[in-house]
């Protein structure tokens, strides 16, 4: 028998669940204290680490928003220099979208996917843990270059000449074009274990019209990264050169084009915003059936819905440029468009509202964060088909409308959901319950907050108020207003920390929650909370979109894999149907490696095209340490 | 509705002065664009609180019980969204429709419009009254003069980065480009002074970008511009003179120019007759003698980063050349 145990093939099939239990749960282990800590390729542990690191860059850009208030709540306020304040807006938004909203939707998806999925890990797993550590340390190069008074200081999107070598020298601006590469990699990493994932991974049975549409949203949202990223990294590789080895791209003197950054950073920026917000959409549409007690209506209308805005974000660009004297015709084919998008997002909406209305509330907090969303998120849309009107944009474009718009939108349209998925799927990744009354008043102090700090900034950009300004002269009226939404903001800042407080709190001492505490439907809630490093003992076999509802808590399984190598199942990319076993990498320290020597490149290049070249060998010898056959039973089959 | 729509913006704009606000407007092309606004504003409020009354009516109501109530409830709910996309396309459709035909309106032509071309320096602007005839030019700056009720064209371009030009009150935004050519055109219905503001960030001093522009009756703006075309004011007495001769020996000459001096710098804002301008330092400070002097004293700590350094000066140099300043009307 021992001598069967140690049979690399030993398969799932016969075996007792205690022994399968014990087999599986060892050879998926992570080795416990720091060596596991660097070495990891758990999907969950890696995407935990995402999520708080993400938090905790949400904390920092949030403080930098505090900041900002308070040198605006009255005119002429000496708190903050202009230099000081060029550093703060930029760092600001660049850390939001680039270091929270992206990777922390990101993140989200490299927990759940594996597990709506029924599958034991990500694709590529190293890939995985290679990219946490590259996202940490592009947010760390800002955020110590900051600290060190080199923040770059010349916005979130870096309009050239402002940042080309001969309006900003120095360092900073070269820091914040790294800083985009390093988040590029982090991305794209990303985006390319989910579509395998998603392709190659699914349970078998999980067809693609049963997939949940939180998956179908990653899903999309991973292809539009892998289309749009593309244009950044040319864009940010082009701005280096200008300002490190003396090209002119971006110089009109020498033939460059200003407009050309703009081009290339809004093909890249626009589909960016659907990149943060097709995720949380997928978030609400699948928590939305847990909470209503019936399967969303409209499941096809909704991911043909978000196929379509993935599709459709690649052609509105040029509305971020309406006042930047392109001709008018072309103006208007990117008008038409981009009102075209309320057409899909509508649809969602409306689908959304059927659920509710065939569907019996029940009002826990991830709802109320919902309808939150709703309030907050379909007035953030409405004033985006105003900017998407050229002539209307000419007034209200870089003022203060614009940064109310994109708040309503962001925050209304993205972190509501996420806090209610944190919420949510909390179970998930610590196996406890967050407070149910402290999140009630979170959501209150947060949706309160965020509208009075919000709204009347619409008004203010009316009043002439334009965007990035440290400061306003007192004889514009602007005084009483930024007063007011300056207090306001203290609340919305209260409710984050509010929330904050008690997830930290939860983790210790919520309520433990059981398998499927919100008796929900998907497969992520078929197995533990939180789920043991293998995910499922036995890869569940699904013949329904809402698998849980419809066939049971115990749900029938496949079995025939391997316990005493890392083995999933590949199934069939439409029908899901089994394929092929295939073995999962093990643990290993060198994706952090990696991720160190490609670091040092990067940020060696900031300072000499040299970096590039000496700094590759490192970068070599951590990929070829990486996939060095060490006689693992994986490295073997 | 026409009549609606200035008692809406005055409950929005109430006890301000609305002198660059988009919600004031001052001319036909502001007009047009303020009308496009409201009509989008009712129209997205009109939807926004349809689906915030779905949404209530959806969670304060009893699903259907019964498998046959569901179905037809169901069935319901595809038609209804069936009409609620219907409906979107057809708003979405609306507006977009109603965008360009306002653009059209606004893209206004005149072969007599009056042509000023603008050029935005860090943090400053630089107006040239071109003329066909050579004698009748002039440069000015951070403040132009238009005459009431004919149409402007100002001609936009930038000498170092991005800046924007507006003027809420009397039109939307147009940026100023390196290496492009970019126009605006607006009328002025009454006389008054409207401030235009740099809505594109430009650096360190964005937030101090101001223009003011001068609506006048046309009588009126001929004789500003006979006086501006003239050369610099002479001084009166022993201390303007001095005060020029200051001007054109110390470092202020190498960037200023004062026309039918020997200052004739081009860097800076030309100073001919700055003593005319509401507002000195790109709309920081109004234009007093004293205001001149500070500026003068220690341009740093009141705009922090501006290319104009503190060229050291006594107490008497200073008086002298805020006096003559002053004078340049």
């Amino acid at each position: 028998m021992t001598a069967a145990l140690k049979d690399r093939d030993l398969r799932d099939t016969a075996l007792e669940e205690k022994l399968l239990h014990a087999r599986l749960a060892h050879t998926w282990r992570t080795p416990p204290g720091l060596i596991g800590f660097f070495t990891t390729v758990d999907h969950k542990r890696i995407a935990v680490r995402y999520i708080i690191t993400a938090f905790a860059f949400l904390f920092l850009g949030g403080i930098l928003a505090m900041l900002m208030r308070w040198q605006l709540s009255r005119p002429e306020a000496g708190l903050i220099g202009p230099d000081l304040y060029n550093q703060i807006f930029t760092i600001h938004g660049s850390t939001m979208m680039f270091l929270f909203a992206v990777p922390v939707m990101e993140a989200v998806g490299v927990l759940l996917v594996p597990l709506m999925l029924g599958t034991r890990n990500i694709a590529f797993p190293r890939l995985n843990a290679f990219s946490y550590w590259i996202y940490l340390a592009g947010g760390l190069v800002l955020w110590v270059a900051f600290v060190l008074d080199m923040g770059p200081d010349v916005g979130w999107f870096a309009y050239v000449p402002l940042s080309g070598p001969q309006y900003s020298p120095g360092k900073r601006v070269d820091i914040w074009a790294q800083m985009i590469t390093f988040t590029e990699i982090a991305a794209l990493a990303i985006s390319v274990e989910i579509v395998v994932t998603v392709l190659k991974q699914r349970a078998p049975g999980m067809r693609l019209d049963r997939i949940p549409l939180f998956v179908w949203a990653s899903f999309v949202t991973s292809l539009v990264v892998i289309l749009a990223m593309p244009a950044i990294v040319l864009a940010s590789t082009m701005l280096i050169l200008d300002r490190l080895v003396g090209t002119h791209f971006y110089n009109p003197s020498e033939g460059g084009d200003a407009l050309l950054w703009q081009h290339l950073f809004w093909f890249f920026g626009h589909p960016e915003v659907y990149i943060i917000f097709l995720p949380a959409t997928g978030m609400i549409s699948s928590m939305l059936p847990t909470f209503v007690r019936r399967p969303v209506f409209g499941y096809l209308a909704l991911v043909l819905a978000m196929v379509s805005i993935g599709l459709l974000s690649f052609g509105l660009w040029v509305h971020h440029m309406f006042t930047t004297g392109l001709p008018r015709v072309g103006e208007s084919f990117f008008t038409a468009s981009s009102m075209a998008i309320a057409v899909p997002a509508g649809v969602q909406i409306f689908c959304w509202l059927a659920t509710i209305w065939l569907g019996r509330p029940v009002w826990r907090v991830p709802f109320l964060f919902i309808l939150a969303f709703f309030f907050t998120f379909v007035l953030g849309g409405l004033t985006g088909v105003m900017v998407a009107s050229v002539p209307l944009d000419t007034q209200v474009h870089d003022t203060y409308f614009v940064v109310a718009h994109f708040h309503y939108v962001l925050v209304g349209g993205a972190v509501f959901p996420l806090l209610a998925a944190i919420t949510y799927w909390f179970p998930k990744m610590t196996g406890r319950m967050m407070s149910e009354r402290l999140g009630r008043w979170s959501v209150a102090l947060l949706f309160l907050g965020f509208n009075f700090t919000f709204f009347p900034m619409h008004i203010l950009g009316l009043q002439g108020m334009p965007r990035r300004i440290y400061t306003y002269q007192m004889d514009l009226p602007w005084g009483g207003m930024n007063l007011f939404v300056s207090l306001c903001s203290i609340a919305l800042a209260l409710g984050f920390a509010l929330f904050a407080f008690n997830a930290i709190r939860s983790t210790r001492s919520g309520e433990a929650a059981g398998d499927n505490p919100w008796g929900a439907a998907t497969l992520e809630w078929a197995t533990s909370s939180p789920p043991p490093p293998y995910n499922f003992a036995r890869i569940p076999v699904v013949s329904s979109a809402n698998p849980i509802w419809d066939q049971g808590q115990s749900l029938p399984v496949a079995s025939g894999l391997s316990v005493n190598r890392r083995e999933l199942l590949v199934t069939t990319t439409a029908d899901a149907e089994p394929e092929v076993r295939e073995t999962s990498p093990g643990n290993s320290i060198w994706p952090f490696l990696s991720a160190i020597a490609t670091t040092i490149m990067l940020v060696g290049s900031i300072f000499t095209p040299w970096a590039v070249v000496w700094g590759s060998i490192p970068v070599a010898i951590g990929l070829i340490g990486w996939f060095w056959p060490r006689g693992t039973p994986e490295d073997d089959s | 509705m026409r009549r609606l729509l200035p008692l809406l913006s005055a409950g929005l704009l109430a006890g301000c002065t609305g002198w660059q606000s988009a919600l004031a407007p001052r001319g036909p092309v502001a007009d047009d664009l303020h009308g496009l606004f409201w009509l989008f504003t009712i129209t997205c409020a009109l939807v926004w609180l349809a689906v915030m009354l779905v949404l209530l009516a959806a969670l304060l109501r009893r699903p259907p019980d019964g498998k046959a109530r569901q179905e037809r409830a169901m069935q319901h709910s595809a038609r209804a969204i069936g009409g609620a996309v219907a409906a979107t396309v057809v708003i979405v459709a609306g507006l977009t429709v109603a965008s360009f035909l306002a653009t059209r309106s606004i893209s206004a032509h005149a072969e007599d419009a009056l042509v000023i071309r603008l050029r935005g320096y860090q943090w400053w602007w630089e107006a040239t009254y071109a003329d066909p005839r050579p004698d009748q030019n002039f440069i000015t700056a951070n403040e132009i003069h238009v005459p009431t009720g004919r149409l402007v064209r100002i001609e936009l371009a930038a000498a170092d980065v991005i800046h924007s030009f507006w003027v809420p009150n009397l039109s939307g935004k147009q940026d100023m480009i390196p290496g492009r050519a970019n126009s605006l055109a607006f009328t002025a219905r009454k006389p008054g002074t409207y401030r235009a503001q740099c809505a594109e960030f430009c650096g360190l001093q964005h937030a101090h970008m101001a223009l003011h522009v001068v609506a006048e009756p046309p009588e009126a703006f001929e004789r500003w511009r006979t006086a501006q075309v003239a050369e610099a004011a002479r001084p009166h007495g022993p201390e303007e003179d001095e005060g020029r001769r200051i001007l054109e020996s110390k470092a202020c000459g190498a960037c200023h120019t004062v026309r039918g001096t020997q200052a004739a710098g081009n860097l800076g804002p030309d100073l001919t007759h700055v003593g005319s301008r509401q507002f000195i330092a790109a709309g920081m400070l109004p234009t007093t003698r004293g205001s001149l002097a500070a500026w003068v004293a220690d341009p740093q700590s009141i705009k922090p980063g501006s290319n104009m350094p503190m060229v050291p000066l006594t107490a008497d140099e200073l008086q002298a050349v805020s006096a003559y300043l002053t004078r340049l009307r």
